[in-house]
């Protein structure tokens, strides 16, 4: 109770160039945050280098709630790689193996297909009508580490907007009453 | 100055940090382990080898699998997915692989294993080129660590040959 009374108190006594430079202070964090992952994004050159695991498909190594480092490189992928990938007009990615790879000698395109380790049959039933095959523009990235149960509170703010909007808020709220 | 929310942020950045480089030293132990995984595989029989109505070149195959990767086990090792993959050359493609069988190993005692089974996975070319067809079988693992780096390697075993004609 001290400790919101205190909060309000201060919210209170606020004058205004303190205020402005709580607000700078805040406009820092949420800078460094952004340069942290567009800096990301260009050393592995993948548009989203984290990812957070959503289904069981590739269990048991990879569980709900498991967080993926992928990197783009130029190496050429090859079965038994863990790839990230879009199927055209869908949104969620997904995170399979590679189980077979043709590659032409023209060295322009990649005929894969994947499988998660966890399902029975391979991914053509989750591939759009008539698509046979994995091209090089499905690809988002290729898994390189993992770190397990990190992505839980991704998964817990996507489903429940309100726990984020509460932790968004109180942690404003932090940032703007704490004195240096 | 010394709040209790303060505190309470200093004490949870602390414990984060050192749980990431607990991590970190975790997965960089991994790279002291040298392992000398041992792999053999015949091919025992071919059970049918024909071409598809639309072209494709399928075949079954009969295999023994038999290995020992009990040496890619450390104390960061979540488990080893192990596949055997059929690779080969053809006029149009520079590599084609193909998965014919996989198996996920979670302990090291599951690690010593012998199989006999036929592909789990279709053996179907992209075209008719099976025929006479040179191939080498490869067996590829995964090591999926606790936390980390995954790391991954191969024996391959060359010098396998489909028949010239159908059957």
């Amino acid at each position: 109770m001290g400790c919101i009374r205190n909060m309000v108190d201060s919210v209170k006594s606020f004058q205004f160039r303190q205020t402005l430079s709580q607000l700078i202070t805040l406009g820092l964090i949420v800078s460094t945050a952004l340069m942290l992952w567009k800096g990301l994004m260009c050393i592995t050159g993948t548009e989203s280098p984290i990812i957070v695991v959503l289904s069981g498909s590739m269990e048991p190594g990879f569980q709900r709630g498991d967080i993926l480092f992928l990197h783009m490189s130029k190496d050429p992928i090859r079965a038994g790689d863990i790839i990230v990938f879009k199927i055209d007009g869908r949104e969620i990615p997904i995170v399979h193996r590679v189980i077979k790879v043709h590659e032409p000698n023209n060295n322009k395109e990649t005929y894969l297909l994947t499988k998660g380790d966890n399902n029975p049959m391979d991914d053509r039933v989750l591939y759009n009508h008539g698509q046979h095959w994995l091209q090089r523009h499905h690809i988002m990235g290729r898994a390189v580490g993992f770190l397990p149960y990190a992505g839980w509170m991704t998964i817990i703010m996507t489903e429940n907007p309100i726990v984020k909007y509460i932790l968004l808020g109180s942690l404003t709220l932090l940032i703007l009453t704490t004195k240096e | 100055m010394h709040s209790f929310g303060y505190r309470l942020n200093a004490l949870f950045t602390f414990a984060l940090t050192i749980l990431a480089l607990i991590c970190a030293i975790a997965s960089f132990t991994d790279t002291f382990n040298h392992p000398n995984p041992l792999a053999q595989v015949k091919v025992l029989n071919i059970n049918w080898f024909q071409k598809q109505p639309h072209g494709n070149d399928e075949v079954s195959l009969t295999l023994n699998i038999s290995a020992d990767l009990q040496s890619l086990f450390t104390w960061n090792t979540k488990q080893v997915f192990v596949f055997l993959a059929a690779e080969y050359e053809t006029k149009k493609n520079a590599l084609n692989q193909i998965s014919l069988w996989d198996g996920i190993i979670q302990s090291k005692e599951q690690a010593k294993f012998w199989t006999h089974t036929s592909n789990k996975y279709r053996f179907i070319d992209q075209g008719s080129n099976l025929r006479g067809k040179e191939f080498n079988l490869t067996m590829h693992w995964h090591v999926m660590p606790k936390t980390g780096r995954m790391l991954a390697d191969k024996i391959v075993m060359p010098g396998y040959r489909l028949p010239e004609e159908y059957r």
